[in-house]
């Protein structure tokens, strides 16, 4: 079942085109993973994709029940984050704001909802603690408990490993393989290539050329090749 | 006075009908103006209150130019005043808060700009078309609120009280959209908050603040009692809502004490407060000091 389709989409700000002619679309159950080089238009592709920016040509479209404000978003952290007095409890709970339109409080369902969802990350014995003293990896957990409040179907990550330590990072991408595993539709971005080769299902590559198909023929195409050896000359550089 | 105790001297002044006044104005415009703090503060948008404030400043001294030469005196003028304030302060409000956003001209330049411009044009004002004797005494007052919360009127309390409570049943009723907005814009607006509607609410919302407040402390201190409350409470607490309950009863309590003590003391009320608010915010600093002190 197709959840979002874009075709021959073009994005930027303001007129200047960032990437033009994107193709591509997630099915249900999905894990697929953006990649490319800094400043290839990663986020922008993101941000056209929650609604935040008006894609600048093509068009997105989305089905199968999915509405464009039930995405599950897990943004990058942002600096007034770091010092905000919330406790975990608070900020999961900060997930259902959208959803609930006018409505000034939130329901009962929704306490127990937030409250499963803070058992699924392993924060039941954070509840209470301040967001700004938990560490890099138990912050990117609480937003995505808070993501998973906004969404029952799809979660959108944009650099969920940014920032965390080698032993954090491969319980964070298990994390999300479990919740794939459990039906939930992924998207992330990533410039970590070799994690999106092993989790994912879909590959999409955005910058100077553009693919879009599953992993094994991403890694068959060359493409993958090409982009590592460009990357490690870069970084050798 | 000098054989009257300090609490003989409290007890007294609590038989004045303009220390109740001064007081029921006092706790209700504390309470409303410390809710927005925390939001303010965490929004990096400390300042907005302070150059808001000269805008207040600016537009009081156009409407008591307007009223003198329309020879507009009445039991109404205070509310009048008030009211063209409120419109100028709000737009100005508005125009800030999208200047911040757009960030042509960066939101804090937009700031300085505004707010220095209207206080220069606020005494040109005053300065070239107003008839009063004592004119310093007029912009002192005006400027540090020396006695202004003395002299209220029945009419003006109610006004007050009426609008402190407006902003703070909105702040309640809106308050997970607030909290939702302040923490992480985008995530809001990708699951379908209406942010910059809530951006506009809370501009509008700070610009009655200021107008109620300069009331209280004048308008160059009315930074302070937005923002001491949310600072200090944020030292001790670490939910958002402990933060918030307790930055509004830390601003009534200043704002009391502060009330209570000038009047015998026959000290400027703004500044007595003000100057409670920086004792507070030490005492809660030390707080959280010895908090961490202790958790390692």
């Amino acid at each position: 079942m197709t959840l979002i389709k874009c075709t021959d989409l073009s994005i930027g700000y303001d007129n200047s085109v960032v990437l033009e002619a994107i193709s591509f679309e997630v099915c249900s159950g999905d894990y697929l993973c953006v990649v490319g080089e800094n400043g290839a238009g990663k986020s922008t592709l993101i941000r056209t994709l929650l609604g935040l920016q008006k894609p600048l040509g093509g068009s997105i479209s989305f089905s199968g029940g999915l509405r464009q404000t039930e995405i599950g978003y897990l943004p990058q952290q942002t600096v007034v984050q770091r010092d905000f007095p919330a406790s975990v409890t608070e900020i999961v709970m900060s997930g259902f704001v959208g959803a609930n339109g006018r409505r000034p409080f939130y329901t009962r369902g929704q306490k127990a909802k937030a409250r499963m969802n803070i058992e699924r990350m392993g924060l039941q014995n954070l509840v209470r603690r301040c967001y700004r003293e938990l560490s890099g990896g138990q912050q990117q957990r609480v937003l995505l408990a808070r993501a998973l409040c906004a969404t029952d179907k799809l979660i959108l990550l944009d650099e969920p490993t940014a920032g965390l330590d080698p032993r954090v990072t491969a319980g964070m991408y298990q994390v999300i393989k479990e919740l794939n595993d459990e039906g939930i539709t992924v998207i992330m971005i990533s410039h970590d290539l070799t994690a999106a080769l092993e989790y994912a299902s879909h590959i999409l590559h955005v910058g100077r050329e553009t693919f879009f198909g599953s992993k094994e023929d991403y890694v068959s195409s060359g493409f993958c090749e090409r982009f590592l050896k460009g990357s490690k000359a870069s970084s050798a550089s | 006075m000098q054989d009257l105790s300090l609490w003989a001297q409290f007890a007294q002044a609590f038989s004045y009908s303009f220390v109740i006044r001064a007081l029921i104005a006092g706790v209700f415009i504390s309470l409303s103006s410390s809710l927005l703090g925390v939001t303010l503060v965490l929004k990096r948008f400390s300042f907005i209150g302070d150059g808001l404030s000269h805008v207040a400043f600016g537009a009081m001294a156009l409407a008591s130019v307007l009223f003198t030469a329309l020879k507009i005196s009445d039991e109404l003028e205070n509310a009048w005043e008030m009211a063209i304030m409120l419109v100028i302060t709000t737009l100005c409000a508005v125009l800030l808060l999208r200047a911040g956003q757009k960030a042509r001209m960066g939101g804090d330049a937009a700031v300085a700009t505004v707010s220095v411009g209207a206080l220069a044009f606020g005494y040109l004002f005053l300065n070239k078309f107003s008839t009063s004797g004592n004119l310093s005494g007029d912009v002192c007052s005006t400027l540090f609120g020396s006695t202004s919360i003395l002299t209220l009127k029945t009419f003006d309390v109610v006004l007050c009280v009426c609008m402190s409570l407006v902003v703070t049943l909105l702040f309640v009723f809106m308050y997970h959209k607030i909290f939702a907005v302040t923490f992480d814009e985008s995530f809001a607006r990708a699951t379908g908050v209406r942010a910059s509607l809530y951006n506009l609410l809370i501009s509008v919302i700070v610009a009655v603040i200021i107008v109620l407040a300069m009331n209280l402390v004048g308008s160059l201190l009315i930074s302070a009692l937005v923002i001491f409350p949310a600072l200090s409470s944020m030292r001790v607490f670490k939910s958002f809502r402990a933060v918030t309950i307790c930055s509004a009863v830390f601003s009534v309590v200043c704002s009391f004490t502060g009330i209570m003590v000038s009047v015998p003391q026959g000290t400027p009320v703004g500044s007595t407060i003000v100057a409670i608010d920086v004792a507070g915010f030490a005492l809660f600093c030390f707080i959280g000091f010895l908090r961490r002190v202790r958790a390692k």
